[in-house]
């Protein structure tokens, strides 16, 4: 259950290493003890790491075995999850960013991108929408991003999925809300993690702390949808509103 | 399977806090509450999802936390049986229906001078809530809760038999086991469905009350243990949980008692046992997220406080003495959207400075409360959740923002410790082990829960968040 003052119990993180998602769950073990389930590929150097840091935040861990471009798979996982407890807070944060000039080029790895991105995250938002819908309440943070608002020509194999990814999440919490359930659609601009670490860092850069806290104070706050940091509104107004042939010119 | 004529509804405690969406079922007579529970029991492979996530009671909803909740499952809307089947003027004794509203049974009552012996802050619950949380009143010194004073109760179990249960035991409960768990049992062991309640006899519907106003914590302290208790039936304080030493926790302490028709002044004898409040003003769902802040509470705290001062023999109605809140519909909306929460205790009454260290804690916390009642409870009864227990119980109400549940959790910590418990009629967000270790013998309760509902047939969102099944 939810309390008052607006604490999961039970935390769902389908990406079990993704900073952001840890971030996240770890924030909100600042407040409360929860059970965190992982949810990712099993056996790795960074799923240890990941569990290590929930356990020293005072979660208790569980693991999951769940590829996200496995989407036959993915009934049975939500199902184990529910198995362990009602999932208040699900975080669906897995994704791959891949190189943009090769993604637009090598069909079998824009592919990839697609299907772990955008039909992975469809398959689990629909199957998380149903498990909450049944109980009458929980809360879906999907962790989209700016790329995915406007998309652009600097990585648009990435940004249009998570263009797709983002729509469907929004639009996800409205078919939800009569039922219960809410979601949180989050948009970060660029996050030094792991999936960045090769990449130099872009103007309004954050860390995926600051993203777990602004995600966790906008829960409490009842939003929809963020962007971390919250200054990109107005880039992604500028982006909207420039004609396009200054657009193409822009280096983004 | 789910022929039940149900609603989906988003349903929440009196805190506006955690809704839930649950199927709501209005029931027009006992038959369809068991056509649900049986429904529930009977789940099966072609049951849809919320017919497995169990059913639970609900009266008024004035629970501040989730109790009367059920997320995804079955919600009994009991309030339409309200039926007054008997009232007994010769042996002081009302047969009523559980979805009877304290309200209704006082004003049905009371033309027979009978009064409804134990009363909350609020009327406006129903017996059946008032069974399940075991409330309490001002009179709580002399009467004890309310399940004191229950005589026998018809309650449906997960089997679907409606079992007879009485505080010494009956053929259905030779022991008493079930009623006492019944009694604070917030609706877990089976849904009430009537009670025959011992009533107190009264020649008037007004009090002869006594106020006394206090300047400080240990004043406050003091008048509770100078033996004046004893005198008044009823007894209870708003005090100061915002303003700082020597300030905090002044008090002003009205008492009192029912008052005899000899009592009263000519032109309120004429009509002794009417009862004619309405409330003045129902308050709008207009009401910001802030307003009930530090500037507003220290105000409303200096008028309260300005207000009540030192009387003796004052004749009031119900509503000047027990219920000033009663003037206002719909109060908890001035808390804004994002709700509030209530933070009710008590700690055992040898622990006073102990007490008095939690006050201070409060005072200190950056999280302000104005509707703050004090009272010395007396001892409590045999039911194992039951909340009353003899000690000093404070209630205190705080709109939600941040770093408030790390605060209250450090309290939380300080009752545990000092030998106190939280109120399942307010709790919103305790910790289930702390939880539990305030209550001694949840696990003779539980034991006694699961027997008679072994399948999780009672459910509730306080049970999965409390870990009560």
């Amino acid at each position: 259950m939810i309390d008052a003052t607006g604490n999961p119990r039970t935390i769902l993180l389908l990406g079990g290493t993704s900073d952001i998602g840890l971030a996240i769950a770890i924030e909100h073990l600042k407040t409360r003890p929860a059970t965190v389930i992982l949810a990712a590929r099993p056996d790795s150097e960074r799923l240890n790491q990941a569990t290590a840091a929930v356990r020293a935040a005072g979660g208790e861990v569980h693991v999951l075995e769940f590829d996200a471009a496995d989407t036959a798979s993915h009934a049975a996982v939500i199902d184990a999850a529910w198995d362990i407890a009602d999932v208040d807070l699900a975080i669906v944060a897995f994704g791959v960013l891949g190189d943009a000039e090769q993604l637009w080029q090598d069909q079998t790895a824009a592919v990839q991108a697609a299907q772990v991105n955008y039909t992975g995250a469809v398959s689990v938002g629909v199957l998380l929408g149903q498990k909450m819908k049944a109980q009458g309440y929980g809360q879906i943070v999907a962790i989209s991003s700016v790329a995915g608002e406007v998309v652009r020509r600097s990585n648009f194999v990435y940004g249009s999925t998570k263009a797709g990814f983002d729509g469907f999440y929004r639009l996800l919490g409205q078919a939800l809300e009569p039922f219960g359930p809410k979601v949180l659609v989050v948009r970060p601009g660029f996050v030094k993690s792991h999936l960045t670490r090769d990449m130099a860092a872009a103007p309004l850069a954050v860390t995926p702390q600051q993203v777990g806290a602004a995600v966790v104070a906008a829960l409490r706050q009842g939003r929809t949808v963020i962007r971390v940091p919250a200054a990109f509104g107005l880039v992604m107004l500028a982006f909207k509103h420039l004609p396009g042939p200054v657009m193409k010119r822009l280096p983004v | 399977m789910n022929d039940l004529a149900t609603d989906t509804e988003a349903l929440t405690g009196w805190g506006r806090t955690a809704p839930t969406t649950a199927q709501v079922l209005r029931p027009k007579s006992p038959e369809d509450v068991i056509a649900a529970v049986l429904a529930v029991a009977g789940h099966n492979a072609d049951s849809p999802d919320h017919l497995r996530r169990g059913v639970i009671a609900r009266g008024l909803g004035r629970s501040y936390g989730d109790p009367a909740q059920n997320g995804g499952g079955i919600v009994v809307d009991m309030t339409g049986l309200n039926a007054i089947h008997a009232i007994d003027e010769a042996e002081a004794t009302v047969d009523v229906d559980a979805g009877v509203s304290l309200d209704q049974l006082m004003r049905a009552a009371l033309p027979h001078g009978l009064w409804v012996p134990v009363l909350p802050g609020t009327r406006q619950v129903t017996v059946g809530g008032a069974i399940g949380c075991d409330v309490h009143g001002k009179n709580h010194h002399t009467a004890g809760s309310f399940g004191n004073h229950v005589l026998s109760l018809d309650l449906l179990v997960a089997d679907g038999r409606v079992l007879t249960l009485a505080p010494d035991g009956s053929p259905d409960d030779p022991d008493g086991d079930l009623f006492w768990a019944t009694v604070g049992g917030i609706g877990l062991t089976g849904v009430i469905l009537r009670a025959r309640l011992a009533m107190t006899r009264t020649q008037t519907a007004y009090f002869l009350a006594d106020g006394v106003v206090t300047h400080s914590l240990d004043e406050t302290i003091a008048v509770h243990c100078d033996g004046s208790e004893a005198g008044y039936d009823y007894s209870s304080a708003w005090f100061d949980a915002i303003s700082p030493t020597p300030k905090l926790g002044r008090a002003a302490l009205s008492r009192g008692r029912l008052a005899t028709l000899d009592e009263l002044p000519p032109k309120l004898a004429a009509d002794p046992l009417g009862f004619h409040a309405k409330p003045l003003l129902t308050l709008p769902d207009v009401f910001p997220n802030g307003l009930a802040n530090k500037a507003t509470f220290t105000l409303l705290g200096d008028l309260w406080y300005a207000k009540s001062g030192n009387y003796t023999g004052k004749i009031q109605s119900l509503t000047g003495f027990y219920h000033p809140l009663d003037m206002f519909g719909e109060w908890n909306r001035a808390y804004g959207p994002r709700g509030f929460l209530q933070y009710q205790f008590v700690v055992p009454p040898q622990a006073v400075s102990e007490f008095k260290s939690i006050i201070a804690e409060i005072q200190a916390s950056g999280h302000y409360s104005f509707l703050n009642v004090f009272k010395l409870f007396g001892p409590g009864n045999r039911a194992p959740l039951s909340y009353p227990m003899g000690g000093w119980n404070v209630c205190v109400d705080f709109p939600i923002k941040a770093g408030l549940e790390e605060f209250l959790g450090r309290l939380d910590a300080r009752v545990l410790e000092f030998g106190g418990r939280l109120y399942t009629a307010k709790d919103s967000r305790a910790d289930p082990a702390v939880f539990h270790a305030m209550y001694p013998e949840i696990d003779a309760w539980r034991t006694v829960r699961r027997r008679v509902d072994p399948d999780h047939v009672f459910a509730s969102d306080m049970a999965r968040r409390l870990e009560l099944l």
